[in-house]
């Protein structure tokens, strides 16, 4: 069974049919933390995020203090923050822009705050149409409110957020495109070093990139205090987390969860969450952290969801997404298009991520309609190792960003779980699940 | 002559004030762009390349880049079926097959009374409510071809004009206002906390 004796850090006003209006904000505790803290120095907001060990949401998982300790003392900075939300099956950034904006526009204003910045540009991903509406009307609210613009509050404090659509491109999550995006280009990424945006970020400035819900993390952690955040979870992997549970399971969505008291079997499973697999089937595999992760057989079910518990198998929790695959679930169909997604989404600047994501995508394909061979398992492991060298996680670099490396992930994954599901493929020369 | 309505030119010229340089409003200017027309047509390239002080080269070799964008004329209503893997596993491919077939176009194709375009679309992230729909980027939720029918059915009788505007049309909340921290105050509040953190480290030290 769950531990469920964790609050709802993030997700406690969803419940509420106009949660994302400034009323029910207001009404709700909303904009408190954030006078609390134009009371502190900012220096000292800041070291309760620090002591909150908050680790960031968006996939990489780097701590949001260390992050912002290399920018507090620039002359000229910018705060950016990243909702373009686009590994596949995840979609709690999603759920936080549209239910509950107020609380992620305070969130970034506490940043802003403590990091002494006065422009913050809030991205998010062009296809969330009602998201952007939404964040807009907040952020025009929180002007007309005083929580935006000239001396908030009555502070000497002021500061700007605009609203920045994005247009379509999956890479624009990787932070440094999406600094190329801001500044009008295509969204390829930045050779690190020198471009770590705390050095060198937008228009060559120091800048913080910070992910939707870490920064929806914040009015919590500055109302209740950096060490009750810390108290909860374990480890390293501190406070909730919301966890975006998608494929064969009843009951899909968003659930946020205290992190490694709960286990996948407990997200899986549990009524008030998963509530278990479609027609009570057989888990095949899951993917732990979005579509970039290797995958865990049902072995591994018990694993608790943290951050350090699923690297130490070999995978990642990355973008809080679990996608539960069962016996129904063809295994070769479902890599070939995970491996299509990446072929897709490849900005074409290294060689190996562009190339290699179409050499396997094709190949995966002529596998699963049936016109694979034998020889195909290892031409794909060795296409793979040539893109990530070792097969390892986290991968060895042979690109500018991680969406290269993360394409064999899935593939190698299917070879060497079920290998048989891909000579059934090459046997009957047709897919066994058609 | 300005291509752009009064409107949209009023507005393009208010999101360029957002941005310390021209070039980054690129992506809201084109957005613009694709509203006014439901695509990016030649006239409006060319503006958003004034804009930002950029070429038309430039812009549209910024603007093919991206997946929103369309160089092409698009139906009124862009279709998207995601097949990505939470999607997949829960029909999205036989959802687009069944679109393709019901709109009578192919997947990139338009519907021959130039109402639909219909596109497989990467995930949306809506992945509890799969498969996923979106018209024109708005959430429809149709996860049965039963529901996708009479969707297609409201949307050619004008039903859901309300919940979904016209292609190209993407955020209808407008920014109320520019910047509104001043430069001048902005350096004096970098002064005031650098003069707090001295005086705070004195206080320390002592």
């Amino acid at each position: 069974m769950a531990t469920l004796t964790a609050p709802l850090i993030v997700s406690s006003r969803a419940e509420f049919a106009d949660s994302y209006t400034l009323s029910r904000y207001l009404a709700t505790g909303g904009y408190v933390a954030l006078r609390t803290a134009l009371t502190m120095f900012p220096e000292d907001v800041a070291s309760e995020v620090d002591q909150a060990s908050l680790l960031g949401r968006g996939g990489a998982g780097f701590p949001a203090g260390r992050k912002w300790s290399m920018l507090r003392k620039a002359p000229l900075s910018y705060l950016v923050v990243n909702g373009d939300e686009s590994e596949p099956a995840t979609f709690k950034d999603h759920y936080l822009v549209e239910r509950d904006p107020h609380q992620l526009i305070e969130g970034v204003i506490i940043a802003a705050y403590a990091l002494q910045v006065t422009q913050v540009f809030v991205f998010l991903r062009g296809e969330f149409a009602l998201g952007l509406e939404r964040v807009q009307q907040a952020v025009n609210d929180a002007y007309e409110h005083g929580a935006l613009g000239s001396k908030i509050f009555g502070s000497n404090f002021s500061i700007d957020v605009v609203v920045h659509p994005g247009a379509g491109a999956y890479i624009c999550g990787e932070e440094t495109a999406l600094i190329e995006a801001l500044e009008g280009k295509r969204g390829f990424p930045r050779i690190k070093p020198p471009f770590f945006p705390a050095v060198t970020g937008l228009y060559g400035e120091p800048t913080v990139v910070n992910n939707v819900e870490t920064m929806s993390n914040l009015p919590w952690i500055i109302n209740n205090g950096g060490a009750a955040f810390a108290a909860l979870g374990g480890g390293r992997s501190t406070g909730t987390r919301l966890f975006a549970l998608a494929g064969r399971v009843k009951n899909p969505g968003v659930y946020e969860v205290e992190m490694v008291k709960n286990t996948f079997r407990d997200l899986i499973y549990d009524p008030q969450f998963g509530g278990g697999v479609i027609d009570d089937g057989a888990i095949k595999a899951i993917i732990p952290g979005g579509v970039s992760a290797p995958w865990f057989g049902p072995e591994l079910l018990d694993l608790p969801l943290g951050q350090d518990e699923v690297a130490e198998k070999g995978s990642m929790l990355g973008s809080g997404s679990i996608v539960v695959m069962d016996e129904t679930t063809c295994v070769v169909r479902a890599a070939w298009r995970i491996t299509k997604f990446f072929s897709r989404e490849s900005c074409g600047q290294c060689t190996p991520c562009r190339e290699g994501s179409g050499w396997i995508e094709r190949a995966m394909y002529r596998l699963e309609h049936g016109e694979g061979r034998m020889e195909d398992l290892d031409l794909l492991l060795d296409l793979c190792d040539n893109i990530a060298p070792g097969l390892t996680w986290p991968p060895q670099m042979t690109t500018i960003c991680v969406l290269g490396p993360s394409i064999p992930s899935s593939v190698h994954s299917a070879i060497s779980m079920f290998r048989d599901d891909f000579i059934a493929h090459i046997k009957l020369g047709r897919c066994p699940h058609d | 002559m300005s291509h752009f309505r009064v409107d949209i030119r009023q507005r393009a010229e208010e999101v360029l004030g957002l941005y310390p340089r021209a070039r980054s409003a690129m992506l809201p200017l084109l957005h613009l762009a694709q509203e006014q027309d439901g695509y990016l047509s030649d006239e409006g390239i060319a503006e958003v390349a004034e804009l930002t002080s950029t070429t038309p080269a430039d812009v549209r070799g910024t603007a093919s880049f991206y997946e929103m964008f369309h160089l092409e004329p698009v139906g009124k209503y862009v279709v998207g079926v995601c097949t990505n893997i939470a999607c997949l596993l829960a029909g999205g491919e036989e959802m687009l097959e069944h679109a393709s077939a019901f709109l009578g176009c192919a997947v990139g194709g338009t519907s021959d009374d130039g109402m639909f375009t219909l596109e497989e679309s990467e995930c949306l992230a809506d992945c509890d409510v799969a498969p996923c729909v979106q018209v024109n980027h708005r959430y429809v939720r149709t996860t049965t071809p039963d529901a996708f029918d009479a969707l297609v059915g409201d949307l050619r009788a004008g039903r859901l004009d309300h919940d979904v505007p016209a292609h190209g049309t993407l955020i209808r909340v407008h920014r109320s206002g520019g910047l509104r921290a001043p430069r001048a105050e902005v350096a004096s509040q970098r002064a005031d906390a650098q003069s707090a953190r001295e005086a705070r480290a004195n206080e320390e030290s002592k």
